[in-house]
């Protein structure tokens, strides 16, 4: 089985040797194909961290959380129809709470934008939640100082509230924020717990730069009309969670009084809407950047078919010297299809260290690295292309006549 | 009688020419034994450079017989060709057909490749072929950097490299001065008396000299098929040796 090493060997060293032979066509040749890797891999990295970031926002949404809400995620078809909906009330969150047995915790949540001031210190534009004690095993948040708000703080509409870590971090660069009294737009709260850093939505809005405080007093405080709030339900188990969707469905049905028939007047929001949402605008927008930069590499790959067939015609002599020698036409395929290959992959590595560099920038915006995976795809695209743009010219090559070939001058 | 190397059976070959049928050979019969050294004669058109075409397996007859050793080589495919061209028959061109980019060694080398000869059999034996035509000490020379006749000589040894039941050279020394010329023919002398069988083909009647037996080609017909009387012997001094 040595012959096919030995002729590999022979097809390769052929290969440096032309392109050595012509330096200059050949890096101009790669450059398309630079070109068409760099733009994939820097795509594919860009892809890779959209997908990672959406991953760790939906996480904290949790998969088995509901969200009832007066708007639908997403958008709904009628706007003035929801728009005219009747607000969610603290006392349909009782009604789940009272009636449904497949709920691990429910919280009802308000939630308006107030600045936040501690001593000389100013965070402008907090997210100011008011929820109640469930709050804590509805989101599955974890307290990093402290504790969370106590059910009678809650219900009593205690002046007390929970730090969101950036929060904290703004006011108490140097203090221990538990114990300390903060102002929530004008009014004081005492800290009594700082939540762990949970991130953010894609980069966007922060959960941890929020204040939570007890419903009741934001009720008074912050919001003159009672109403209009989310209710976010925990389901006791995952597997379950549509049966708990119906069941809440049904509470809050009969609770708002909605006729049998008539279509819900609120909406039952949950992570897998999202995620299905994101997949659907995520694929497209992978597979319209793919495209894109895949007429990159394209356009490379027919320069290098152009080369090849230029290569192949100027070497007409050496194709009929080696024909009339014993090669084979398997010898001369293989010969140029290496000769393509080489060149490919010499572009798909030049693209490779050109777009790692690049890739960290893009680290910047959407936090990711640029995947192995990606590397690998990268290398065996180019060795593809270079097989296939190669294989026209290495074919005509092949069957050469190789009497005509010697007479070639 | 040892059955001859090569056996030609009333080869006819045909090219399309446009609408024009263009007869190349119009029934050529031919039988070569072991160790003769023919000389292939005719004028340009006359069919010759065809002949030795089929001859050299680089083109197949449009009818008729040709068996190499015995074994029937008119109606095989180019692969199965192409291994006959690598095993059988060493090619000495005119223009050497050289590849210019490779050394010496690599360019004696190359049938031993194409043949799945190992590496360390290949280095052997074509520096066997290398030190026959007296070229031991250019081996890592590449053709660029040697003189017509020393190219022409690497060309010999890539045509012997292979052990070939013939070897066929088309006006192996057109491209030659007459001093040099002599020098190559001397050299084919030399292997034609270590058993080669050898086949000239050209069109000057002093190369065709060195032959024993002198073919006559016209026309697409042997003209006549003769042995040769006014042989040429040289011995050139510095080939006596090899």
């Amino acid at each position: 089985m040595s012959w096919w090493l030995d002729e590999l060997k022979e097809g390769l060293a052929i290969a440096f040797g032309a392109i050595r032979a012509n330096k200059m066509r050949s890096a101009l040749t790669t450059l398309g194909i630079v070109i068409g890797i760099v733009s994939v891999t820097l795509m594919g990295t860009a892809i890779e961290g959209l997908n990672q970031a959406f991953n760790r926002s939906v996480a904290v949404i949790g998969a088995d959380v509901l969200y009832v809400q007066k708007w639908p995620w997403g958008g709904g078809a009628n706007w003035w129809e929801i728009r005219n909906r009747k607000d969610l009330l603290i006392q349909h969150a009782r009604a789940i709470e009272d009636d449904a047995t497949t709920v691990a915790s429910v919280s009802p949540i308000m939630g308006t934008m107030r600045n936040v001031t501690y001593g000389g210190k100013l965070v402008e534009g907090v997210i100011v939640i008011g929820t109640d004690a469930d709050f804590i095993t509805t989101t599955n948040a974890n307290v990093d100082l402290g504790r969370f708000l106590t059910a009678m703080e809650a219900n009593g509409g205690r002046p007390v509230c929970v730090l969101g870590s950036e929060v904290a971090e703004s006011l108490f660069p140097n203090e221990f924020p538990v114990g300390k009294v903060i102002k929530v737009g004008n009014h004081p709260y005492r800290v009594v717990g700082v939540l762990e850093k949970q991130g953010s939505f894609l980069g966007l809005e922060s959960f941890d730069n929020r204040v939570y405080v007890p419903i009741n007093r934001f009720f008074a405080e912050f919001m003159s009309r009672r109403g209009g709030i989310q209710i976010w339900v925990r389901a006791a188990s995952l597997e379950n969670v549509d049966e708990t969707r119906e069941e809440v469905r049904g509470i809050l049905r009969k609770a708002r009084k909605v006729e049998p028939g008539a279509q819900d007047d609120f909406a039952i929001n949950q992570q897998e809407f999202l995620i299905e949402t994101f997949n659907a605008i995520g694929g497209v927008i992978a597979a319209v950047g793919l495209f894109i930069t895949g007429l990159a590499l394209f356009v490379g790959g027919i320069g290098i078919m152009n080369i090849m067939f230029v290569s192949v015609t100027e070497r007409t002599k050496e194709i009929g010297i080696r024909k009339a020698i014993g090669a084979p036409k398997r010898a001369i395929l293989i010969q140029f299809l290496l000769e393509s290959a080489v060149i490919c992959l010499i572009g798909g590595l030049i693209g490779l260290v050109i777009a790692f560099p690049l890739s960290l920038i893009i680290d910047q915006i959407l936090p990711t690295a640029m995947p192995v995976s990606i590397v690998v795809i990268a290398l065996l695209i180019s060795l593809f292309v270079g097989v296939v743009s190669g294989f026209l010219p290495a074919y005509r090559a092949s069957r050469l006549d190789p009497v005509d070939a010697l007479r070639y001058e | 009688m040892a059955s001859p190397v090569i056996r030609l059976v009333d080869i006819t070959k045909v090219y399309q020419m446009g609408a024009e049928e263009v007869h190349a050979l119009r029934g050529v019969s031919l039988n070569i034994n072991r160790n003769e050294y023919v000389a292939i004669m005719g004028p340009s058109g006359s069919g010759k450079s065809t002949l030795m075409n089929i001859i050299g397996c680089l083109d197949t007859p449009t009818s008729g017989l040709y068996e190499l050793n015995d074994t029937n080589v008119s109606e095989m495919n180019d692969n199965q060709l192409a291994r006959i061209r690598n095993k059988e028959i060493g090619f000495v061109f005119q223009t050497f057909n050289l590849l210019a980019r490779s050394n010496v060694l690599h360019n004696v080398e190359l049938p031993l490749i194409y043949g799945g000869v190992n590496s360390a059999d290949r280095k052997k034996l074509a520096m066997e072929a290398i030190e026959q035509v007296g070229l031991g000490d250019r081996a890592h020379h590449k053709p660029n950097e040697l003189s017509g006749g020393q190219r022409q000589r690497v060309a010999i040894a890539r045509a012997l490299v292979t052990k070939p039941s013939i070897l066929l050279a088309d006006e192996p020394t057109g491209n030659l001065d007459s001093k040099t010329g002599e020098e190559i023919m001397a050299l084919f002398d030399i292997l034609h008396r270590q058993g080669n069988t050898i086949i000239l083909v050209t069109h000057e009647e002093d190369i065709a000299a060195h032959a024993h037996r002198r073919v006559r080609i016209k026309d697409g017909h042997i003209e006549t098929d003769e042995l040769v009387k006014d042989r040429k012997v040289i011995t050139h001094p510095t080939l006596t040796s090899v």
